[in-house]
């Protein structure tokens, strides 16, 4: 690792001015990702403002009968909360099915959202990467494609968003809301929050510089049947090849959302138009204008068959 | 170089300068010289580095020691003594939950914690019924250990172990 000053300011404005001020400033709450970055060079922050004494760890009902969750909350601490698992289950399934149990302890859901691709390029210091060194190029197009995006990516870059948790986010049409260092706040959309790559895949979020993560907002409960189906190398603690979070209604309509096929959690409303109609309707509406590579075509077909999975399994 | 404050096994420990770069795991190894707590892949992938902080287990090689100022971390050497096995040490020693031994003390943070997230009523992807108490099953007990990599392969040992532990049948 590179050298690096450390601070753990109080308060949420604090911090966001600590890192507006230093081009340099990072901030940390579970470190699970960061750290594991900054062991191989690809971050390099010269200093790290810590989340943790902004009391931002709780989980609270919203005056529209939704959820606010702390942007420190645990990821074990979200998908344990009994709201989540009774009201919220497509989210509490999709954390569930993410990481390991040391894992989930400490990563928090501001930093769920804001990990990073576990593209190999973007791993490999010695390839060039346009999302680690803008410019430098894409050794993954070409390259070994199969863990890769098959839609949403560009000529830059065909890196997926590595998090489940999102994808239920994502779902459920959650809200972002954060504070910048002179104290405004906003809360976007989870649709606008993470962006396509473009010709510029190293800027992932909507986040301006300093600007920091309070709390993710759910809206009232869905009511509905939540699943989340995820396809994986191993039956556990491996990343998504693809992923399906989805709410069925008794009437056979409701919402579908990817992980694993995008740079970001995939969703296209009308796309779920199709439901009625089965999955490979739905499928052929989520994914039109895919672009896959020969290593990664399997995953058109497997979209698909995991949407009929998580149909039939919401009929069960 | 940061001054930092916690309590390792019961004891209050003081670091005077600690580099801001050190994890928890080098900052038990290497500076408290508690080298139960194994090293294996440094990215939080193989779960040798399990440690219990505040009495919930994470990984101690993707932490920052300056993160734990003020916390309770329990290592495998305050699990029990030689003389006096915990529970959880006992049982592997009895069903041979091991081979060469490089991931036993992380296996056995992480089986004590697993007892106690799943008595605490914590779900995990096999929780069949969300809405109830996760039962305290074969199934579980694998899903939630997949943390924990053992090169030598004796994870059928060690559910043994954690199921005599928890009172039930493997």
């Amino acid at each position: 690792m590179k050298p690096f000053t450390y601070e753990r300011p109080t308060t949420p404005a604090a911090a966001a001015a600590a890192v507006t001020r230093r081009p340099d400033a990072k901030f940390i709450a579970g470190g699970t990702n960061l750290l594991d970055l900054m062991k191989l060079q690809i971050e390099t922050p010269g200093h790290l403002v810590d989340v943790q004494d902004l009391r931002l760890d709780t989980i609270e009902a919203t005056d529209d009968g939704g959820l606010r969750i702390g942007a420190r909350v645990t990821n074990t601490a979200l998908a344990s909360d009994p709201r989540v698992r009774r009201d919220y289950g497509v989210l509490a399934r999709a954390i569930l099915a993410g990481a390991s149990g040391q894992l989930r302890n400490k990563a928090t859901t501001a930093g769920n959202l804001l990990q990073r691709t576990r593209c190999p390029y973007f791993y490999d210091t010695y390839q060039p990467c346009n999302k680690r060194q803008p410019g430098s190029g894409c050794a993954a197009i070409g390259g070994y494609g199969r863990p890769l995006a098959v839609i949403g990516g560009s000529d830059a870059c065909i890196a997926t968003h590595p998090s489940d948790m999102a994808v239920a986010l994502r779902l459920l049409d959650a809200r972002v809301e954060t504070v910048t260092a002179d104290g405004t706040t906003r809360a976007i959309p989870i649709a606008d929050f993470h962006r396509l790559p473009g010709d510029t895949p190293h800027v992932e979020t909507a986040l301006a510089r300093g600007e920091l993560i309070t709390a993710v907002t759910l809206p009232k409960p869905l009511g509905g049947t939540h699943v989340y189906r995820k396809v994986r190398d191993r039956a556990s603690y491996a990343f998504a090849l693809v992923s399906v979070a989805a709410v069925i209604r008794p009437d056979g309509t409701g919402r579908v959302a990817l992980g694993g096929v995008a740079p970001k959690p995939w969703r296209a409303e009308a796309a779920e138009a199709e439901l009625p109609s089965g999955a490979k309707a739905v499928a052929d509406a989520l994914l039109a204008g895919a672009r896959p590579t020969a290593d990664n075509a399997f995953k058109l077909p497997l979209v698909e068959r995991t949407i009929a999975a998580a149909i039939s399994d919401a009929r069960e | 170089m940061m001054k930092l404050s916690f309590e390792v096994n019961g004891t209050p420990c003081d670091l005077a300068e600690i580099d801001t770069r050190t994890t928890l795991l080098d900052a038990l190894r290497e500076h408290l010289r508690l080298t139960g707590t194994k090293k294996g892949c440094d990215h939080g992938q193989c779960g040798a580095c399990t440690v219990l902080v505040n009495g919930t287990r994470i990984n101690s090689c993707l932490s920052l020691a300056v993160q734990h100022h003020g916390d309770r971390i329990t290592t495998i050497e305050g699990l029990g003594t030689p003389g006096a096995l915990h529970p959880m040490q006992a049982a592997f020693v009895r069903h041979d939950g091991y081979q060469c031994g490089y991931c036993t003390p992380g296996q056995i943070c992480s089986a004590v914690a697993v007892l106690a997230e799943i008595e605490a009523g914590v779900p995990s992807h096999v929780t069949a019924d969300l809405g109830a108490a996760p039962p305290l099953t074969n199934l579980e007990i694998r899903e939630r250990m997949s943390g924990n990599i053992c090169r030598c392969g004796a994870y059928s040992n060690i559910v043994d172990a954690m199921a005599e532990v928890a009172g039930v049948k493997a």
